[in-house]
């Protein structure tokens, strides 16, 4: 029998580990930043990584994995499963305040909270709103959403009225 | 890391060459890990049967608003329609392998999207029909999403878990289709003559494939009662409150159209499609059929 402190340093380390891999398409976060690494276990030998996708057509899954499993292989996890977890689903509110801060300086406007939308019909959106998302360089409010769709499927494109910078913004999912 | 744009992050990470980074084929099981046991009372047949009808629908409107890439009016809406297509894409691949689970034949997504015949498709005609123009996609658009996420809105409260929990996921992801569609329904709708003119003709064209969208078949009768579906006719108040929402805005009225007729009665569901379908089908299976196992 080993003590609870030995069993539970390689939890620590594989932890460590997992918490330190990139997103493909923020590489400024780590998936921990992020929001979609949901657990980490390790019994025995074997770890067990669950991760929750950002949207169904996430290209950046199999990389996320791949890392994972290289980068737990060289701290000494030879033995790695990546389990998807479909529920609950990822939102934007699992972006940690270090992720936030993390895109903000990278210059990208973080997520606000999400409008709890749980529940019977959604809602239709005909007028393209204008909430206040400030410019991530200026910080001025007087900015406007110039497309709903930007390089990736989780971000939208907005323009600051103020200082003139285009910019992108993580959509609230 | 202290990167200054998230650009100098990425050229960063991509001189390591510890990462890659071209995505290819490959893929791995959208559903790895994921407990996809049948739940108790509900036939894993028709469950597949079920999960292939709405995958089929997603994989075939993607495919379709692939088409547009490159040939969109501005490359904003480039970006949004490869997007979307990406969303269903995603739905489409989780639903597919989910369909494999269900009945146990252990089929893999690729099995379903690359090595099946016309006539095996379960998905709505209005998927697979081709648009005139963007006035054309954007009237296929708004009734293919609007449909779609009423339907998926329902299917979160679904017995099986599994796609309880692909359509809460949907749901986020159909909203932004939905809005998208509506808000250039209203700007082509309300915008000059000609854009209301081309506006109308998408409608039009889109009208006699509504009804089809509502009719259910006995598969999903079957799981509606066992709690697993929702079902087609449950989805029309909904559906008509929204597009006349969105046609109001937009100053057009809904075309009067009767229904396309299918053969004998038989539609998208049960694998009799429009002409589109067979050319649809050639090029999207084309380099798996042409190179069997391909991987790059």
């Amino acid at each position: 029998m080993v003590t609870s402190s030995l069993t539970r340093a390689p939890l620590i380390r594989a932890r460590q580990v997992a918490q330190s891999v990139p997103d493909p398409e923020l590489p400024m976060l780590t998936i921990a930043d992020l929001g979609i690494l949901r657990d980490v276990s390790v019994t025995g030998q074997h770890v067990v990584v669950s991760l929750t996708p950002t949207y169904s057509g996430c290209p950046a899954v199999p990389e996320i994995r791949a890392d994972l499993v290289s980068r737990l292989a060289a701290a000494g996890f030879a033995d790695v499963e990546v389990r998807t977890v479909l529920n609950p689903p990822w939102t934007s509110d699992f972006i940690s305040p270090e992720g936030r801060r993390k895109l903000a300086a990278a210059g990208i406007a973080p997520p606000r909270s999400r409008p709890d939308t749980h529940g019977g019909p959604v809602p239709l959106t005909l007028v393209a709103h204008r909430p206040a998302i400030d410019c991530p360089a200026c910080g001025s409010a007087d900015t406007e959403r110039t497309a709903a769709f930007s390089g990736t499927a989780c971000k939208d494109l907005y323009r600051c009225r103020t200082c003139a910078e285009p910019f992108e913004h993580v959509k609230e999912i | 890391m202290g990167f200054d744009t998230a650009y100098e992050a990425i050229t960063e990470e991509a001189e390591d060459a510890g990462h890659r980074w071209a995505y290819g084929t490959g893929f791995t099981d959208p559903l790895a890990g994921v407990n996809t046991t049948i739940p108790p009372g509900v036939d894993g047949g028709d469950l597949a049967a079920y999960c292939l009808m709405l995958g089929d629908d997603a994989l075939i409107m993607s495919h379709r608003l692939q088409e547009w890439l490159a040939r969109a009016p501005e490359l904003e809406e480039d970006t949004a329609l490869a997007n979307i297509a990406l969303d269903l894409l995603g739905q489409a691949r989780l639903l597919l392998t989910r369909a494999g689970t269900a009945d146990a034949s252990g089929r893999s997504e690729d099995d379903y999207a690359f090595r099946r015949d016309e006539r095996q498709f379960r998905n709505v005609r209005l998927a697979e029909v081709a648009d005139a123009d963007f006035g054309g996609l954007v009237a296929r658009l708004l009734v293919f999403s609007t449909w779609r996420l009423a339907l998926l809105v329902r299917l979160r409260e679904s017995a099986d878990p599994v796609l309880a929990a692909i359509a809460a996921q949907g749901v986020k992801e159909v909203t932004y289709h939905r809005d998208y569609a509506a808000q250039w329904t209203v700007r082509l709708g309300d915008g000059t003559d000609y854009s209301r003119q081309r506006m109308e003709a998408g409608l039009a064209a889109v009208a006699p494939l509504v009804a089809e969208l509502f009719a259910s078949t006995a598969v999903e009768d079957r799981l509606a009662a066992a709690g697993v579906a929702a079902v087609g006719a449950g989805l029309r108040p909904e559906f008509d409150a929204v597009i006349a929402e969105v046609l109001t805005a937009a100053g057009l009225d809904w075309p009067q159209a009767g229904g396309l007729a299918g053969v004998s009665g038989q539609t998208g569901r049960d694998g009799v499609h429009t002409e589109a379908m067979g050319y649809l089908l050639a090029e999207l299976q084309s380099v798996a059929r042409a190179y069997p196992g391909a991987t790059w």
